[in-house]
């Protein structure tokens, strides 16, 4: 293998320890964690990087989700660089302060596992975990590989540091599949990363004048200011993203896409729409659906918060059909989360693009080549005009 | 009856690893029950997350495997619904202690009978050996590989400074006094607390350097002693096994009965 622009070295490490990795060449002052499974050794590797004497920071293994949020919002509003993990009924755990660090405005990084909840009894993979927090402010960034882990992290700082934007970045990634699954990965230098992610000074939470220091905000326009300003910076972060990732395929060699990725759409009539680990399998799908002439392409979001609705526009203005596959489900709502986000995403642009859901992957199920070859195999029949069925659960076939 | 009626056989074989302490706890509960003989439809055990909290899928009661922490929380609502019912929730040390800690002293204070048996192996077995909140000091896990700083909780002093009016305390090796203790902790019309060391010779006892499971039960024959011992007196850092506290106050549901007697009355 090619050693790539600044990597010191290549190991194979779990999709836990490459996070573990990105969160070292980061260099954060604060760490707060708990245990949970499949996170856990995530911090566990941190632990050892710092009785090593490799890592200067400070560790606080708090009684509970909420603490070590808790303990990191504090670090980071008194001005340190903070990371965190968690995933499934921890993030649930965690949510009272979770929910406040996008709030308080605090550059967060932090990575989830995902993980479905509990009950039933289980610790196997789905998006539902991270689904049900979408809406919290958190920015969201999804990925399908262990080298993407480690670089969305160092991403994540850049973007949740920049003055325009001062909000909390969640690197998603699937737990079992990645958390656990071993790849080479291509590690950079802490001083590569120095040089890409400087220390930035920024406004800390302190201070007589400062609103977050009041004891009560009025039902005024200042709220509703805040409010805006949040939303705004969210919306900024989208632009952000595409930016910060042509910056880093400048220093590291390595890009994802931005917001979302195109996969052999350039001519694409019918396409698959996924994010996470199963993106892989798709990419597979579609090489060999490809080679039997039937022109299929993937979209793979990374970016789920913001909703890169532009980009999504432009990836699918020319496609006849479209077939979706979501790991979780939105209780209430007919499908999945990625068919509900893109129905609303599409709609009043004129992209009136039949598309059916496939609800797939709950509880650990494997997503595998054959039912996504059902998926692209159902998608071409609405492409020519065939009765389909909108929301499949693969599993119960 | 033989204790394996009270088993949930098709979820065997358990998780436990060789040499864990928590199947010995099972066992001695399930004979306690047996020897109360308690109607096995008239059980609830509530369990939160960990490797103690897998009791409640292996016996045939009236079971919930809830939140990490939170078995007590959800065991009071249990028993303000069926005030009739005896609930039982096992729980380990990090699950009780930590994350479930403010349920803990809550449950204490409150006096609902409800029997709480916390099974200490002082770490964080099921995610891999991370210290918890009774490891103390001077102990080797995954998240402190130069030894924890963390000073523990000490369940005893802990319960009984927040109102339990029962308090036992014994060890995965005095098997017989498991049982004693919770058949009274079980009768005891009030808050019962059984701590029971238990060993964890995967996670604790192979980075502590406390040898196999044999050893760690031997060492808990050796530095455990019974309430006011000479053996005590002569050496203060035996832990003392035992009946701390048991004493009757006013039961919570008892009071709640009361309560809503006076509102109607009145």
């Amino acid at each position: 293998m090619d050693m790539v622009q600044n990597t010191e070295k290549v190991e194979v490490v779990s999709g836990n320890k490459s996070a573990a990795y990105g969160a070292y060449v980061c260099s954060p002052d604060v760490i707060g964690i708990y245990p949970i499974t499949p996170q856990t050794s995530v911090v566990e590797d941190l632990t050892q990087f710092i009785a090593d004497g490799r890592l200067d920071a400070e560790i606080v293994e708090a009684e509970g989700e909420i603490s070590a949020m808790a303990s990191v919002i504090g670090a980071s509003a008194g001005g340190a660089r903070t990371f965190s993990s968690t995933s499934s009924m921890g993030l649930f755990f965690m949510f009272d302060s979770y929910i406040m660090a996008p709030l308080y405005r605090l550059p967060i990084v932090m990575v989830n596992s995902n993980r479905e909840l509990l009950p039933p009894n289980t610790v196997a993979c789905s998006h539902q975990d991270i689904m049900e927090v979408i809406e919290t402010g958190w920015i969201h960034i999804h990925v399908e590989n262990c080298q993407e882990i480690l670089d969305a992290i160092i991403m994540a700082y850049r973007i949740a540091e920049d003055p325009e934007i001062l909000l909390p970045v969640d690197v998603c990634y699937d737990g079992f599949y990645l958390s656990y699954l071993r790849e080479p990965v291509n590690i950079p230098s802490i001083e590569a990363v120095n040089n890409f992610l400087p220390t930035q000074d920024r406004p800390t939470l302190g201070g007589p004048n400062n609103v977050f220091s009041c004891i009560y905000c009025g039902a005024d326009q200042e709220m509703a200011e805040l409010r805006y300003r949040q939303q705004d910076a969210m919306e900024k972060s989208k632009e952000k993203l595409e930016q910060v990732e042509q910056e880093f395929a400048q220093h590291f060699g390595r890009s994802y896409g931005g917001q979302l990725e195109e996969y052999r759409m350039e001519d694409a009539e019918i396409a698959l729409f996924c994010m996470g680990s199963h993106a892989g399998t798709a990419r597979v799908v579609v090489d060999q659906k490809r080679e039997q002439g039937i022109k299929v392409g993937l979209v793979k979001l990374r970016m789920f918060r913001p909703f890169p609705q532009e980009r999504v526009l432009t990836a699918l203005k020319n496609v006849k059909a479209l077939g979706v596959i979501d790991r979780s489900v939105a209780f209430g709502w007919k499908g999945g989360h990625l068919y509900r986000e893109l129905r609303s995403a599409l709609y009043g642009h004129g992209l009136e693009i039949p598309m059916a859901d496939y609800i797939a992957g709950l509880g650990g199920h494997d997503i595998t080549i054959p039912l996504i070859e059902r998926v692209v195999d159902e998608t071409k029949g609405i492409a020519e005009g065939k009765q389909y069925q909108e929301i499949t659960w693969l599993a119960l076939e | 009856m033989a204790i394996d009626q009270y088993l949930r056989k098709r979820f065997f074989p358990h998780i436990w690893c060789a040499g864990c302490g928590h199947g010995i706890v099972l066992n001695n509960m399930l004979r306690a029950v047996d020897q109360l003989q308690i109607n096995q439809n008239e059980m609830v055990m509530v369990s939160g997350i960990g490797c103690s909290s897998r009791i409640s899928g292996y016996v045939d009661f009236h079971s919930l495997h809830t939140l990490h922490g939170r078995a007590l929380a959800f065991a009071t609502g249990v028993k303000m619904s069926q005030p009739n019912l005896t609930v039982i929730c096992p729980m380990g040390d990090g699950d009780a202690l930590a994350i479930g800690g403010n349920h803990f002293i809550h449950a204490c204070r409150r006096n609902m009978d409800l029997t709480a048996i916390v099974m200490n192996n002082r770490i964080y077995g099921m995610t891999g050996g991370q210290f918890s909140p009774l490891s103390g000091t001077g102990i080797t896990a995954t998240t402190s590989p130069q030894k924890t700083i963390d000073r523990e909780f000490d369940i005893i002093s802990l319960s009984l400074a927040s109102g339990a009016t029962f308090v036992a305390r014994t060890t995965a090796y005095h098997y017989k006094e498991i049982t004693n203790y919770i058949k009274e902790a079980l009768q005891h019309p009030g808050f019962s607390v059984v701590e029971i060391l238990s060993q964890c010779p995967t996670h604790f006892g192979r980075r502590n350097k406390q040898g196999d499971a044999t050893e760690m039960l031997q060492r808990y024959r050796q530095n455990t002693t019974s309430i006011g011992s000479e053996a005590k007196q002569k050496n203060p850092e035996l832990i003392e096994r035992g009946i701390f506290r048991q004493e009757t106050a006013p039961e919570y549901c008892a009071e709640y009965a009361e309560l809503i007697n006076r509102a109607q009355q009145s």
